[in-house]
């Protein structure tokens, strides 16, 4: 027997002082990521967090783990290198609406495309923080920030119709104040062999104060949020009344005992269903009209590239010809000067 | 008797094959250089394609050329002018006449001179060696097309397959020309096409058609005697400069006990690198092809943080995109090779043309106090070398290093004295250890400056790197003004430290020449080749040729202030006369720049250093 001693999510705090604004929403999603590590039983040198730019990015250096701040946009790309060169590191990408959507889109789509196996952790504020106030690309049509003065003429990406149009085939959604569903969408997240792209709806205090206050105030976060959970109907509501049923094409929110509608009539959640439909419309639900989904809405297993790559080499090395640098220089025509 | 009328006693030997992009002209042109270099000759081969796939047949942009230098005497370059022209249509004629030696021998396709195809190639009248003025030229008007047909009328192929084969009658007739065995061509063609019995027997064919064809036709054809070269004893293969870099990667990965990591995002010239390598599943070679040239450095850099051996391989405007990442290696202190293989620019350029214009970008072509290794191979077989020392370097100094390599060299081809890797270094890897007492991630060698590579999966060595400044004395964040200074001259000077581990420069030609001219990278075989014939027309010059460029040899200065004439001679438009002039002031030069997409020729170096010594 070691002498293995189980590590707590204080293990994996390093020694920086956290430097986000007080009240800032990546302490809670920083909290929650170290306790998800500690309850999976993850030794400390197995991990690497990849992180842009940004202030979400600043998140490796709270981290007693490896780490990487790297550059604007691009840690999908880094991530994707670290993972393939090391597949036993669990590797965890943490990247904002900015980072991901903006500048750095064309890694986050071809990442989840490729199903490499790696936790994405996008904390989605809808606007700039760390360059003071612009808005971004999940900002709202309208929207007023500093870069739009008169409103924005643009409409937002939803991160999870981005993910799923890239093929994604792990897509959950969390809030940054409730920490304890937030753990076990991370714990499910890590489980999930693949891409696994976690959207945070999170709060920037300074910049966008409240801007998912609607949704995720406990006042009324039963009654405007719904917890999706693998094989149970879809309620939500105060009194847990309420729930989902597809009417025709179309998902539309029901009262259990109004017009004889009883649990039976809801919709039970599948994510592991491959087909994207009912996934995609779950994930498109907003307020007022409809419940904001969270929980993990799609898990699917798909092939994951960095399994499939090393798999290919060995594969290709036991049939090979050449399995030396020699055998390679003398393959082909090679001729002998005396 | 001979019945030969002409036998040409040759020291070398330029061929050019030529004809429409869609002739088979690259396959023609390999396949006799092959033979040739089994024969014992030395060659230097040099391939000239269109960017187009398929240009408009017909056309001079549509002409596609192979060019083989061979000789019995030392080759170090492709060749400024052809000996032997074979001209598969009046484009190919068109194209290349300019470039023929005196009394050189052209092979045409009479069948391709047409009416059409003289107006395709911008001919005014029905008679193009009258035009182009070559009648003093051997004219070898030979039947291609219809010999062809001819030979495989019985055959049973359809008539577009049946003229697919006409290269390898072209190539037969060159054989015989050149009194060359058909047997490694006839083992490609039988191993190439062994699924395919018909065309295996016609391309078999044709080639003898084409031998016997010369014979037959001996009283107008010229045949040429080349004796082999003298050369080192040893194995020996072709080798070209993009497979050369991939190989010497391959060599460092194992000399380094590192895995192999490629990410990268196809560009020409330097593609060929990614295919190669790709291929090297066999010897555990990952190869990322990433979605865009930014991710193909991000991916490396990445597998270079989780302990591989990292690179990307790139052409100009791709080393551009990269800049932001080959900062972030510079601040992250990680090993990462970066092989630009240069072309035409600037912006899209001449994709498939030579040039040596990307030097300042990869010196300078970043944000901040940026210090990064640049190495510039100058043959495509010493391509394996550097790529296996630009390897090390990065590594062993945990530095970004820049490898040059440029069009010319990518697609020439050499023979190459296959090396045992046991007489080359060990790469060695500064693995961080950890029970080093108060270990951080910028703890540092004394010599070298290097810090120490921490292994993402080695317990207790857990640190965060970042593009943010780093503390020298900890690692971690630091917005000090002081330390920042610190940083950024402990970067350059850890660059500049590599200086210690690189070879000194060695002048080549007569050191007490009046005038030294000086080159890097893939101009050696021409710089060389004007001062090997200068010296037998008893004339001295003497030649420095840079491969390491950031840090220049440590005897860099002693040698070049010892010279009032200097000339720089290179593929641009004065970049390294200028580096040479911020770090040598009081270094004299003049310059001699070409940008024309094409490699200097032997004649105009020659005729410009006449000028220089006569001033």
């Amino acid at each position: 027997m070691t002498d293995f001693k189980e590590l707590t999510y204080v293990d994996f705090k390093s020694d920086q002082l956290v430097k986000w604004c007080p009240g800032c929403g990546d302490h809670a999603i920083l909290n929650s990521v170290q306790k998800a590590m500690a309850d999976l039983g993850y030794k400390k040198e197995d991990v690497a967090v990849i992180s842009g730019i940004g202030c979400s990015s600043r998140f490796p250096y709270y981290m007693d783990t490896y780490g990487f701040h790297t550059i604007h946009g691009r840690g999908a790309a880094i991530a994707s290198g670290v993972k393939v060169a090391n597949p036993k590191l669990s590797v965890w990408h943490i990247t904002g609406d900015g980072d991901a959507l903006a500048i750095g889109g064309n890694h986050f789509i071809h990442a989840v495309r490729r199903n490499i196996d790696m936790n994405v952790i996008l904390f989605n504020n809808q606007i700039y923080g760390l360059t003071k106030g612009q808005y971004s690309p999940t900002s709202k049509r309208g929207f007023v920030s500093k870069t739009s003065p008169f409103g924005t003429v643009e409409s937002p990406f939803r991160p999870a119709e981005l993910c799923m149009g890239a093929r994604g085939h792990f897509f959950a959604r969390c809030i940054d104040n409730d920490l304890k569903h937030q753990v076990v969408v991370m714990k499910d997240a890590a489980a999930h062999k693949g891409t696994s792209v976690v959207e945070v709806l999170q709060n920037c205090v300074i910049f966008n104060d409240k801007t998912h206050e609607a949704v995720t105030a406990k006042a009324f976060r039963a009654d405007r949020t719904i917890y999706l959970e693998q094989g149970k109907p879809m309620v939500f509501g105060t009194d847990s009344n309420k729930g989902l049923r597809l009417n025709g094409l179309a998902l539309e929110v029901v009262t259990i005992g109004e017009n004889g509608i009883t649990e039976k009539d809801l919709l039970v959640h599948d994510a592991t269903c491959s087909n994207t439909a009912l996934h995609l419309m779950l994930a498109e639900m907003e307020y007022p009209n409809f419940p904001v989904a969270l929980g993990v809405i799609r898990a699917v297993e798909a092939p994951v590239y960095d399994q499939a790559l090393a798999q290919q080499i060995v594969d290709v090395q036991e049939q090979a010809k050449i399995k030396s640098f020699n055998d390679l220089v003398m393959s082909g025509d090679v001729w002998d000067v005396e | 008797m001979s019945l030969k009328t002409k036998v040409i006693d040759k020291d070398n030997v330029v061929v050019r094959f030529s004809g429409d992009s869609g002739d088979g002209m690259q396959l023609t042109g390999t396949l006799f250089s092959q033979t040739t270099a089994i024969y014992g000759n030395d060659i230097s081969t040099f391939p000239d394609y269109p960017s187009e796939i398929r240009a408009p047949q017909g056309t001079i942009s549509g002409v596609s050329g192979f060019q083989v230098h061979f000789g019995k005497k030392e080759v170090f370059t492709p060749g400024d002018y052809c000996d032997v022209l074979v001209a598969m249509n009046p484009a190919a004629l068109k194209a290349n006449s300019k470039w023929m030696k005196p009394g050189g021998t052209i092979i045409i396709d009479i069948d391709a001179f047409d009416e059409k195809n003289l107006l395709k190639a911008g001919y005014k009248t029905d008679d193009p060696i009258s035009e182009d003025l070559l009648n003093d030229f051997h004219i070898v008007r030979a039947p291609i097309t219809s010999l062809t047909k001819e030979s495989l009328k019985d055959i049973g192929l359809d008539n577009k397959s049946i003229l697919r084969s006409k290269n390898m009658l072209a190539l037969g007739l060159v054989y015989w020309m050149f009194d060359r065995p058909l047997i490694h061509t006839q083992h490609y063609i039988n191993k190439k096409f062994k699924k395919n019995k018909i065309i295996v027997e016609a391309n078999l064919k044709v080639l003898e058609d084409g031998y016997n064809y010369g014979g037959n036709i001996q009283a107008i054809t010229p045949s040429y005697l080349v004796l082999p070269a003298s050369i080192p004893k040893g194995k020996y293969r072709n080798l070209g400069g993009n497979t050369a870099v991939a190989w010497g990667l391959i060599a460092a990965s194992q000399k380094s006990g590192l895995e192999l990591f490629l990410g990268s995002y196809p560009i020409t010239p330097a593609t060929e690198i990614l295919q190669e390598l790709s291929a090297r599943k066999d010897l555990g070679v990952k190869v990322f092809q990433a979605e865009d040239e930014i991710a193909g450095i991000c991916t490396a850099l990445g597998a270079s943080f989780a302990g591989d051996l990292a690179v990307t391989t790139t052409s100009g405007p791709g080393l551009a995109l990269k800049g932001e990442a080959i900062g972030l290696a510079v601040m992250a202190e990680l090993p990462i090779v970066i092989v630009n293989v240069q072309r035409g620019g600037p912006s899209t350029g001449l994709p498939t043309k030579t040039e040596q214009s990307d030097l300042m970008q990869a010196l300078f072509g970043r944000n901040g106090e940026s210090p990064a290794v640049v190495v510039a191979a100058s043959t495509p077989t010493n391509c394996f070398d550097y790529a296996f020392y630009a390897a090390k370097i990065a590594v062993e100094h945990m530095t970004p290093v820049i490898l040059l390599t440029d069009g010319f060299l990518a697609n020439g081809t050499q023979p190459w004295l296959i090396p045992d890797l046991n007489n080359w270094p060990q790469i060695v890897v500064p693995v961080a250890d950890s029970k080093t007492k108060d270990w951080h991630p910028y703890l540092r060698d004394a010599e070298k400056l290097a810090r120490t590579w921490a292994i993402p999966g080695t317990p207790n060595l857990q640190h965060r790197l970042g593009g943010l400044e780093k503390s020298y004395s900890s690692g971690a964040i630091s917005h000090d003004a002081a330390n920042h200074q610190l940083m950024c001259e402990t970067r350059k000077e850890k660059v500049q430290r590599v200086a210690n581990y690189i070879p000194d420069l060695e002048l080549m030609g007569d050191v007490n020449a009046e005038l030294l001219v000086v080159g890097w990278g893939g101009t050696y075989g021409h710089l060389y080749t004007a001062l090997d014939e200068l010296a037998t027309e008893g004339i001295s010059i003497a030649l420095a040729h840079f491969n390491y460029i950031n840090p220049l040899p440590k005897n860099s200065y002693q040698l070049l202030k010892n010279y009032e004439k200097i000339v720089v001679c290179e593929l641009n438009l004065g970049q390294f006369a200028d580096y040479l002039r911020m770090q040598f002031p009081d270094v004299n030069t003049t310059r001699y720049n070409k940008v024309q997409g094409a490699p200097f020729t032997v004649e105009e170096l020659k005729t410009h250093f006449k000028s220089l010594l006569a001033k």
